[in-house]
């Protein structure tokens, strides 16, 4: 063929970038679908030995309240009731939620709009700290003051469920504050002015008209927030107590699904059934990150059309 | 100044300085609004029209580092004097602005947030001020079956009307429009000037514009904005037509600006 000066390109040097650009940035995302596709792999593989080789029965693993793993056949069989550990995940996600959600969310209020100026500067850098403080420090801090904190006021060891909500719900703020602020900063000015104009106080345009625009944003902040306290293990570990039975108050000492892992992950054998029980746990986790996934981009997916 | 002094004056601007922060935007400005007329406000960009505009209902109030110095009175009272209600002067005193800002709600609450804030809860009440102000912004029939959905479906234009409407639902006196017709088409356009024509009987409208044709279409009086100076202010006939001043010449036959 004949050289064309429109064609000419694809040989030059930029013609050479243009497609090991190209090359490179499709190789990046390769990487990550390819993790992504053997953590999933893996973890289903051996979560679902448990059944379908070791035989636990899925209901009695999923609804028994009984932990004894060590339990002889003769004494009854090994019994891996989860159903405790589900229910404590559970509680602690929905409680710190509870508490973090409308805290996040007024911190977002003041930082954007009550003082947009001071108030910002001084939170920005006091989120960005609590989120880089290693959960082991919350742990360990929860562990120091928390405990002993609820032992002397609310009764019981101080080791359960509720310090391991307290202790989450300040791990999860920093999330709550920052996806909340990033929602109410995005309400365009003029709407804010709109408001103003018809003679709105501000507290009246911030309750009535940046509230509902931002709500889709600060339910996908709750669900991230949630999400990450389902998952956190190290630090609630350190201060719920582990008890193996079923909770029946906030004080009592509880597991979670991701505690149980960590706490007996070093004293099993690698393909023995109390091993492929825990990575029965690690599936369930994996299958309610992925529900928390789903929910944010559906919540995003709505907050859009009802805004169109 | 004005040729007809028949008509009251509704609003009345007296020595009128802004500044933003240390910068002078705004030297000394005087003018009277008359009662149920259009007063256009026209000059290049940076001139201050639109934020001598914003200072008759103290919008400016919300941005930082603004100083406001002078009186604008309405009804024989200074707005900028201690003790004024805001929430009254905005009432009396509504603003439309350049880009069509509905709210995320549906048509229906985009209308009844006015009255809804200032202690309006019957739901009869309400139906019925949804219902006429859509009517004076000539926006019901277009919508009349489709309250209950959300407002950001709305065309440009419409959205611009409806904007209209929930100004005028908070029953004002004056309407303040900022350049209200820069982000519309030709027809929306067209729509909305009909719109402020009709208005004109029922209310008094101040609107800057940039388009010197529109602002003789539309208006009573026009007012000629220059480097933050107020440079003529006459029937707008009389301003387009006998230019008293020569800078006003110079920006309508086009040298600058």
């Amino acid at each position: 063929m004949e050289a064309h000066p429109l064609i000419a390109g694809r040989r030059t040097r930029e013609g050479f970038r243009d497609r090991l650009g190209y090359a490179a940035t499709l190789l990046s995302v390769a990487v990550i679908l390819v993790a992504v596709a053997a953590i999933y792999l893996f973890v289903f593989s051996r979560g679902l030995a448990t059944f379908f080789v070791n035989h636990v029965n899925v209901l009695d693993f999923l609804f028994g309240t009984e932990w004894r793993p060590t339990l002889t056949e003769s004494e009854g069989g090994p019994k891996f009731g989860v159903l405790p550990f589900i229910v404590g995940s559970f509680i602690v996600t929905f409680f710190s939620a509870l508490i973090a959600g409308p805290i996040g969310i007024g911190a977002a209020i003041f930082m954007t709009e009550i003082a947009p100026s001071w108030g910002r500067k001084l939170m920005q850098p006091v989120i960005e700290i609590l989120v880089g403080i290693p959960s082991v420090v919350y742990g360990f801090t929860g562990l120091t003051l928390i405990v002993p904190f609820l032992r002397e006021h609310a009764g019981g060891l101080g080791f359960g469920l509720l310090a391991g909500i307290l202790v989450l719900a300040v791990m999860i703020l920093p999330t709550v504050t920052s996806i909340s602020v990033d929602a109410l900063s995005a309400v365009p000015p003029e709407i804010k002015a709109g408001s103003y104009a018809l003679g709105a106080t501000r507290w009246q345009t911030i309750w009535r008209i940046l509230m509902r625009a931002s709500a889709p944003g600060f339910v996908t902040a709750v669900i991230f927030g949630m999400a990450r306290a389902f998952g956190e293990a190290l630090a609630v570990q350190m201060v719920i107590g582990n008890g193996k039975n079923m909770p029946t108050s906030l004080l009592e000492p509880a597991s979670t699904i991701t505690t149980v892992i960590t706490m007996n992950m070093g004293n099993t054998v690698a393909g023995s059934v109390e091993n492929n029980v825990l990575w029965s746990l690690a599936l369930l986790l994996l299958l309610m990150s992925t529900v928390f996934i789903f929910a944010v981009r559906w919540v995003g997916r709505r907050g859009r059309l009802m805004s169109r | 100044m004005t040729t007809e002094t028949k008509a009251k004056t509704v609003l009345s601007v007296r020595g009128l300085n802004l500044y933003y922060g240390r910068a002078q935007a705004l030297f000394d400005i005087s003018l009277d609004v008359r009662e149920r007329s259009v007063l256009a406000l026209i000059g290049p960009s940076g001139s201050g029209k639109s934020t001598f505009l914003r200072s008759l209902n103290r919008m400016n109030d919300l941005v930082k580092d603004v100083r406001i110095t002078g009186e604008v009175f309405w009804r024989g009272k200074n707005i900028y004097a201690p003790g004024v209600d805001l929430v009254e002067v905005r009432k009396k005193i509504g603003m439309v602005f350049q880009r069509p800002n509905p709210f995320p709600l549906s048509i229906y609450d985009n209308i009844a947030y006015g009255p809804r804030i200032h202690g309006i809860r019957d739901r009869r009440r309400l139906d019925e001020i949804v219902e006429r102000s859509l009517r004076a912004a000539a926006l019901w029939d277009e919508v009349k079956d489709r309250l209950h959905e959300s407002a950001l479906g709305l065309s440009g234009g419409q959205q611009q009307r409806l904007v209209i409407a929930r100004v005028l639902a908070v029953e004002p006196e004056i309407v303040l429009m900022d350049e209200p017709t820069s982000a519309l088409d030709p027809i929306s356009t067209a729509r909305i000037e009909a719109l402020i024509d009709e208005l004109r009987s029922r209310y008094t409208i101040v609107i800057v514009t940039h388009n010197m044709q529109q602002a003789a279409r539309i208006s009573d009086e026009t007012a000629f904005f220059l480097n933050g100076r107020l440079i003529e202010h006459a029937a707008t006939a009389e301003l387009f037509q006998r230019p008293k001043r020569k800078e006003t010449e110079d920006y309508i036959t086009g040298r600058f600006g």
